[in-house]
């Protein structure tokens, strides 16, 4: 499969800002590319720089074997954008404003109304149609940007945080929907919302202060956690120590560490080693020594402690406990 | 060249979104009517003529065409919709054309509504209607050239008073570029040719001609190098804010 969005080096400076730094990335057809990292990061300038809005500094990118700086026109007619905060011309109604986009985008007549009636049924935009956009909820707002995004069933799809502002079932319709176009596209999404990644997502790019600082799907970044894949075991008290000197004996841990003694049951956390979950061995061991069982499973991790230790310059080197 | 158009369109129905449009088109048919027959001495003059009617239009326009150009970059720039139009295909320049267009158009119909003047001068007296329908088209090129003057200074900043202000201001050295008022500033130090250059970029002078009846084809092009001079800015000011 050959990347339909490739930056190759780009970089990105303000004066003496450096916004973005030596950022290379490929994404996929069929790929849904979560951009995550702290608000000054760099997605949005990234984002822009992949639209054509803002020319890098350096390096290139293609979009669908085009180059952006010099091809900026059949970039653009390849790319669904939608910039941050969805800003729309707010004197115009709904209608006129999908209007104008299908008109710039080339569609005439009866192929402008068949395109604008596609994506006002699959946004559900029929209630505001003829609405001017500033009286619209955010929701709607942002609802009318995604709509110009897919006006043209675009190859590439730039949203930056379409999700935002969106009540939970909006979100949840916004998700399913980029889901389903996924398939046959090539889609990059920002976002601070890291149920998000895993809802949407097959790769996350995390990026600090410009850099890249990881690539990869939700699982692999969830394994850079220390207590990613360790078994939490809850046990009464006073079998506690029976339990510690039993899990001891297993070979391959990463070590026991004691939790909290809530009332009658105290909480052991098995750590992986090398990643993997021993939690078939704790499991036996526990059993063959009679100690009862009252909860077992395998600790994932949240992405939001992944996302604070690759990015919270303060937090590196702290291992996150959950 | 159908993305001009739809820019143009887009453009030309905010301007009807908003009071501005209602108010300028009031404003400039009752002040230009006014000047005419106050000021311009339009029936002490006793000639069937609209040269007191065209006379005002300089300072009219002074004033006026910069109300309709600053809000056409400082806005999108503003709101944030310009990332939204520049990311669309197309290119700097059919933008650029497409909201000067639009402008121009607006302007236009102003204009077209002072019809009745035209009429009332046919109606008391014989006058000379060619040198009346080219003094139209020369008006509305001279409001072309203040309208891309101000389309750069729109361009130029996020804030409509500022590009307000400095189109004006500019406008106004464009005018009275002829007199002696600007050209006393350069005579003491700059070279004869370019004093004589600055006097030659006069909009009064080359308005003048044309009212007076002299057709002259470098009055034209004056008017439409500079439109295409200082939208070529535009396109400028435009990319240099994307870093291109």
């Amino acid at each position: 499969m050959s990347a339909m969005i490739a930056l190759d080096n780009v970089q990105k400076r303000f004066g003496s800002l450096t916004a973005v730094d030596d950022l290379t990335l490929s994404i996929a057809r069929g790929e849904v590319l979560g951009f995550l990292g702290p608000n000054g990061a760099g997605k949005t300038t990234t984002m822009r720089m992949i639209a054509g809005f803002l020319e890098p500094t350096g390096g290139s990118i293609q979009v669908c074997g085009f180059n952006v700086a010099t091809d900026p026109i059949e970039v653009k007619r390849r790319i669904g954008y939608l910039p941050e905060g969805a800003p729309i011309y707010g004197d115009m109604t709904c209608r006129g404003f999908l209007g104008f986009v299908a008109e710039v985008r080339g569609y005439r007549r009866a192929e402008k109304k068949r395109r604008i009636a596609e994506v006002v049924d699959t946004l559900s935009l029929n209630a505001v149609l003829d609405q001017t956009i500033d009286t619209l909820s955010k929701g709607f707002k942002r609802r009318v940007g995604l709509a110009q995004a897919i006006l043209h069933d675009p190859n590439v799809l730039v949203l930056d945080e379409p999700t935002d502002g969106l009540d939970p079932n909006q979100k949840h319709h916004v998700r399913e929907l980029i889901v389903t176009m996924a398939s046959d596209k090539a889609i990059i999404i920002s976002t601070h919302t890291l149920e998000e990644v895993e809802a949407v997502c097959t790769r996350a790019a995390v990026i600090n202060r410009g850099r890249l600082v990881a690539v990869g799907s939700a699982e692999e970044l969830l394994a850079r956690l220390p207590n990613h894949n360790a078994v939490v075991v809850t046990v009464p008290v006073a079998e506690a120590a029976a339990a510690r000197v039993a899990l001891l004996t297993l070979g391959h841990l990463g070590g026991i560490e004691d939790s909290d003694t809530a009332g009658v049951l105290t909480t052991l956390r098995v750590m992986p080693h090398n990643g993997y979950a021993p939690v078939a061995e704790v499991a036996h061991h526990l059993k063959s020594s009679d100690i009862t069982i009252e909860s077992l499973y395998v600790e994932r991790g949240r992405l939001d402690d992944v996302f604070r230790v690759l990015t919270d310059d303060a937090a590196a080197g702290y291992a996150p406990r959950v | 060249m159908f993305s001009v158009a739809a820019i143009a369109k887009r453009e030309l129905s905010g301007y009807f979104a908003t009071p501005v449009a209602y108010v300028f088109i009031v404003i400039f048919v009752a002040l230009s009517s006014a000047f005419t027959f106050y000021i311009g001495g339009f029936f002490e003059r006793g000639q069937a003529s609209l040269e007191s009617f065209f006379s005002f239009h300089p300072w009219l326009y002074l004033f006026l065409v910069p109300a309709v150009s600053m809000r056409l970059w400082s806005e999108e720039r503003k709101s944030g919709t310009i990332e939204m139009l520049m990311t669309l295909p197309i290119s700097t320049v059919a933008a650029v054309i497409g909201k000067f267009v639009a402008a121009w158009a607006f302007v236009a119909v102003a204009l077209a509504l002072t019809f009745p003047l035209w009429i009332t001068v046919n109606v008391l007296g014989d006058p000379d209607n060619g040198v009346i329908a080219a003094s139209y088209a020369g008006s509305l090129l001279m409001a072309g050239a203040f309208l891309a003057i101000g389309s750069c200074f729109s361009a130029l900043t996020r804030n409509q008073a500022i590009a307000f202000i400095v189109a004006a201001a500019v406008c106004f050295l464009f005018t009275m570029s002829g007199l002696d008022l600007v050209l006393n500033v350069f005579r003491g130090w700059a070279p004869h040719i370019l004093v004589d250059t600055i006097a030659s970029l006069s909009f009064l002078s080359h308005f003048d001609r044309v009212t007076n009846g002299l057709i002259d084809l470098r009055d034209l092009v004056f008017f439409v190098s500079m439109i295409a001079l200082w939208l070529y800015a535009t396109v400028v000011a435009v990319d240099v804010e994307r870093g291109a």
